[in-house]
């Protein structure tokens, strides 16, 4: 559900532009949605390449490993972070041919939003899974939404190319854990390709096709959008019901506003033009829309003329767990910051932000996320996509706060709590956490979810592996609790959680101060048991991110007036050019002038600069 | 008449050095004639446009100079002491290279008036050689610093320090052995990774490292205990004299006086009528010499010096000299008083951190600053 990649775009919109012929739509039966859903690194995209080369979508010489994954961050981290959808056409056994939409789905829990309105866009899923992992905490946590769904499920075993492959293990597993019959699990290697022809043919005789009407008024679901700088808004649709035609006067049912479509068409997975969508037919649409906030995925698109008495129901709205303030490096992109960020939202549903203001930072946004990874992703993307330089304070999650005057409010920014005399209680956010992990590494892992004060609901067995229920304070999940996992269990535990409850907590606002001023950015609220301990800890983080500067820096956390922590940076040594003669004027003013321009630029915090990696990275607590 | 210090710069050598990103090409043979003609068509155009001069100094610079035949540096001096008016005590350095070719000239660069010779010796470490892809000998280097003790009134050479791998102890001893020879000058040189050169990809690739910033002050420290043994005394950030014996050109640079640049790449900073002109020659040795028999000079780019610029370009030059910035000729050269080009909250801290020191008419980075300057000076220009 993202544009195809930026070198294709101009010439496939120049195509675009051009088409004016006509295509007979096809029929319901013919028709066949499904998400590729597993555990991260399962194998989702590799298994959606092998699909797109066995239906000839692309050529050999277009294709490239994880082809939908197109966007530099993905390609780099390799991961997916966006789903994406791939119209293929397929000549199956029977004689006929189907059409077939794929929507590839990421698999990190920071992205689940991405999944589950995948899943409203169809009737079936392929679940993928490891055949040398086996189940994990994001299988679950995926098939779960997929059977809420209503979906069909096609199991399909993985990597089966690997020596440590055990599919009948697997099947087992996922007979015992899910509940799902894995009798006729689909036994592939996407990376050999071995194999993807059965899965083309469970598809087709597994899943159901869609349902819809023809002749009722339209009813399409906006599953996603994302802007293009020549053609505005872009769309991607899921029609339940009637038809969406080429300039045909259409209405977002929930922000009421009106448009005429422009072009119609599908990824295929370039950029393919057709007369009009019918029931069951996944697609995109323009409507030479600029406004960002008439287009709200989840609302339902109807014909303006013969509207739809019922919205389609949409999708729940996503819940930010992190929340962070990001406000720009220099004041007069606030502005810019303001229209990148709509942009952004327009692409990421489940990126939420609001306008604040900060005595120290100026006007910025509070901005909120699904978890650290989608924090890190949306501040690379804001300054990649968007060459925006940005401040970030140290990310936190929302507590309760009742007033000794009985007001109550939310708080989600540390440097906002107010004086400890004003406040009755604090309550903080509490979530239920779903671990698997084998066997030999569940002790490391209950120390570490006692360490974080989690509260033990459960403890299963399926074969050599634990799946421990734990109830555990956001706070203490949200910053590291996924890296030290993976790295106490050598990376075999898997993780997933859920939001549970609010409860009353002792809770302390730590302060840094540098150079004996408080850095608000840098503020953070912990449990009181653990409040020296991190603000011990935060300290020397800091005192490796921040370079050594010309002076020495204090830094000092500090519980109210009371300092529990400090630290010195020494001076820098030495700095100078060893060399510097009649031809190194010039460039050496010119050195010095940016570097001064830039220090102008820099938030300096007590005439320290601190580093913009340093807020986030001192949070995180290693061993 | 107003000083003028003239720079020449010889833009060939016989390979290039791995860390150096000096203007510098290789050439299979030297088209020395034409380079010799356009540097005298040169010098008549600066000498007709800045007029009557009194010539401070003069610098062979390289490249390697030390590859130009004597006949050519004479012809040069020749021109430049009839279109200027030579001071008396005008000095005339030459840069060297070391090995013993090179050195065999030496008698008759000192014919042509050569006075002052600066031998690029670089290290008296054989393996250290080789790696910094010198093509002589630590003992090939040292005879030439010999000879030309011997045959020149003044003489210096340079050495690379923080070389990787390199002990505090062994650059003490090696730093020792080097002041026993017994000149009044050297250069001693922090080796630095120059953006483009072949070191610069080498370090990328973390194919070696360097001294991190504490080791590294640890062996500028050291260096200056040493020469102070010797009686050298750190006049600016990596040149050692003993008093008086400071190089006049290079001093010129510091200080922001006028100084003329000819040559493939040579900049210049010449007053003309009120305004101070930059000068830039074009890079490449034949297409500045192209350049210059068409139109009679190489430059690539003059322009005028605005004061703000000029304030910051005295201010990064003053600050490298241990005498430091004298406040009345840095107004009378910038037009800006220097107490107007800082940020007064850095100066109070920086005085209380002795890193500079105020006279009723100097402004001084103390040795702790000269060790900071670069950080000193983008916190201190405002
Ligand atoms: N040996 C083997 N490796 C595979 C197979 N399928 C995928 N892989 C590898 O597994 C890794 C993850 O594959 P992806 O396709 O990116 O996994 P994904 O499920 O899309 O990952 P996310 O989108 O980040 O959740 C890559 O290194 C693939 O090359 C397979 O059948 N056999
Ligand atoms: C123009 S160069 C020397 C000229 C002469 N061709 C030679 O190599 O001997 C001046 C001096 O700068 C020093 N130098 C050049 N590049 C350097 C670097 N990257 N780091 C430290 N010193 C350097 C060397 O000591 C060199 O002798
Ligand atoms: S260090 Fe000297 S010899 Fe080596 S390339 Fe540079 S100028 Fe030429
Ligand atoms: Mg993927």
């Amino acid at each position: 559900m993202k544009p195809p990649a930026q070198s294709d775009r101009s010439a496939d919109t120049a195509r675009f532009f051009d088409y004016d012929g006509s295509m007979t739509s096809t029929p319901t039966e013919l028709i066949r949605n499904f998400s590729i859903i597993a555990h991260i690194d399962h194998g989702k995209s590799t298994l959606a390449d092998r699909l797109i080369q066995a239906t000839g979508a692309l050529t050999a010489r277009e294709m490239t490993e994880q082809v939908l994954d197109n966007m530099d961050i993905e390609k780099e981290r390799g991961i997916t972070i966006k789903a994406q959808t791939v119209r293929l056409s397929y000549p199956a056994k029977d004689g006929k041919t189907y059409i077939l939409n794929l929507m590839d789905t990421p698999g990190h829990v920071d992205f689940a939003y991405e999944v589950s309105r995948s899943l409203a866009a169809c009737e079936g899923s392929l679940l993928v899974v490891d055949a040398s992992q086996g189940v994990e905490a994001q299988t679950l946590a995926n098939v779960y939404q997929a059977i809420d769904a209503n979906h069909e499920i096609v199991p399909v075993l993985n990597k089966i190319d690997l020596p440590a492959a055990e599919p009948d293990r697997v099947k087992q597993q996922i007979e015992d854990v899910i509940g799902l019959d894995a009798s006729d699990a689909v036994e592939i290697s996407a990376k050999t390709g071995l194999n993807i022809e059965a899965v083309l043919e469970a598809l087709v005789t597994r899943l159901p096709p869609p349902v819809g009407d023809d002749t009722a008024p339209l009813t399409a679901l906006l599953v996603d959008s994302w802007y293009d700088q020549y053609l505005g808004v872009i769309i991607l649709v899921r029609i339940k019901n009637g038809r969406l035609r080429k300039g045909m006067r259409i209405r977002m049912m929930s922000s009421g506003a009106v448009h005429t479509v422009e072009q119609v068409g599908v990824f295929a997975p370039k950029l393919r033009p057709e007369p009009d969508l019918g029931p069951g037919e996944i697609g995109f649409i323009t409507a030479a829309i600029k406004t960002v906030a008439d287009c709200n995925v989840g609302d339902t698109i109807t014909d303006d003329r013969h509207p739809a008495t019922e919205a389609l129901p949409g999708f729940k709205p996503s819940i930010p767990v992190v929340w962070c303030g990001l406000y720009p490096v220099e004041a007069d992109d606030f502005e810019k910051l303001r229209e990148s960020l709509g942009r952004l939202r327009l692409n990421d549903a489940s990126f939420h932000y609001e306008a604040e203001t900060s005595a120290a930072l100026g006007f910025g946004f509070r901005c909120g996320f699904l978890g650290l990874l989608h924090l890190e992703i949306v501040q690379e993307r804001l300054s990649r996509e968007f060459d925006l330089d940005l401040i970030a304070t140290a990310p936190s999650v929302v507590y309760r706060l009742t007033k000794t005057n009985g007001e109550t409010m939310d708080l989600h920014n540390p440097a906002d709590m107010p004086d400890g005399s004003l406040i009755d209680h604090i309550e903080e956010p509490w979530i239920k956490a779903t671990i698997l992990v084998p066997d030999d590494y569940l002790g490391a892992v209950l120390t570490l979810c006692n360490e974080r004060r989690g509260h033990q609901v459960d403890l299963t067995y399926v074969g050599n592996r634990a799946m421990a229920v734990y109830r555990l304070p956001l706070n203490e999940v949200v910053f590291d609790f996924y890296d030290r996992l993976k790295s106490i269990s050598r990376g075999y535990a898997s993780f997933d959680y859920q939001m549970d409850n609010y409860l009353e907590s002792d809770l302390a606002k730590i302060s840094i101060l540098v150079n004996l001023e408080p850095v608000d950015a840098l503020s953070f609220i912990a449990h009181k048991s653990v409040a020296e301990t991190r603000g011990r800890a935060i300290c020397a983080k800091l005192k490796d991110l921040i370079p050594k500067q010309l002076f020495k820096i204090a830094i000092q956390a500090a519980i109210g007036g009371r300092v529990i922590a400090r630290e010195t940076i020494s001076a820098l040594s030495k700095d100078v050019t060893a060399k510097c003669y009649g031809g190194d004027i010039s460039r050496k003013r010119k050195l010095l002038d940016k570097q001064k321009e830039g220090k102008k630029r820099m938030r300096q915090f007590g005439k320290v600069e601190i580093p913009q990696s340093a807020f986030l990275a001192a949070l995180k607590m290693d061993a | 008449m107003q000083f003028l210090a003239l720079y020449i710069h010889w833009p060939f050598c016989l390979s290039k050095c791995p860390y150096c990103d000096f203007n510098s090409h290789v050439r299979a043979a030297i088209p020395e004639a034409r380079i010799l003609a356009a540097l005298r068509t040169e010098l008549a155009f600066e000498a007709a446009r800045l007029g009557p001069r009194r010539l401070a100094s003069i610098f062979f610079g390289g490249g390697t100079p030390s590859l130009m035949a004597p006949e050519s540096v004479a012809a040069v001096i020749a021109d430049a002491t009839a279109l200027f008016t030579p001071a008396p005590d005008l000095e005339i350095t030459l840069e060297a290279n070391p090995t013993s070719i090179e050195a065999g000239r030496f008698r008759a660069y000192r014919d042509a008036g050569v006075n002052r010779i600066s031998i690029g010796v670089q290290s008296l470490d054989d393996a250290a050689l080789t790696f910094l892809g010198r093509n002589h000998s630590a003992a090939q280097a040292m005879a030439a610093v010999e000879i030309g003790r011997d045959i020149f009134p003044r003489a210096s050479f340079d050495l690379i320090y923080a070389r990787p791998g390199q002990t505090l102890a062994a650059w003490r001893a090696e730093l020792a052995t080097a002041l026993a020879v017994g000149l009044d000058h050297l250069s001693l040189y922090q080796l630095t990774i120059e953006p483009g050169t072949q070191f610069a990809t080498l370090y990328g690739r973390a194919a070696f490292t360097l001294p991190d910033d504490e080791d590294a002050a640890a062996l500028y420290d050291a260096t200056a205990e040493i020469a102070a043994r010797f009686g050298l005394a750190p006049y600016e950030i990596s040149n050692y004299a003993k008093p008086g014996q400071e190089s006049r050109h290079n001093l010129a640079y510091w200080r922001y006086q006028d100084y003329a640049g000819i040559g493939a790449g040579a900049h210049g900073r010449i007053t003309i009528g009120d305004q101070l002109i930059a000068t830039r020659r074009h890079r490449a040795p034949e297409a500045w010499a192209g350049r210059v028999e068409a139109r009679g000079h190489g430059s690539v780019e003059e322009a005028e010096v605005s004061a703000d610029e000029r304030a910051r370009e005295a201010l990064l030059m003053g600050l490298r000299l241990a005498e430091g910035i004298d406040t009345k000729a840095y107004a009378a050269r910038t037009g800006r008083a220097l107490i107007d080009t800082l940020d007064p909250d850095i100066l109070d801290q920086a005085l209380l951190a002795g890193y500079l020191e105020a006279t009723p008419d100097r402004l001084i980075a103390t040795a702790e600053g000269r060790k900071r300057l670069n950080s000193l000076l983008t916190a201190l220009v405002r």
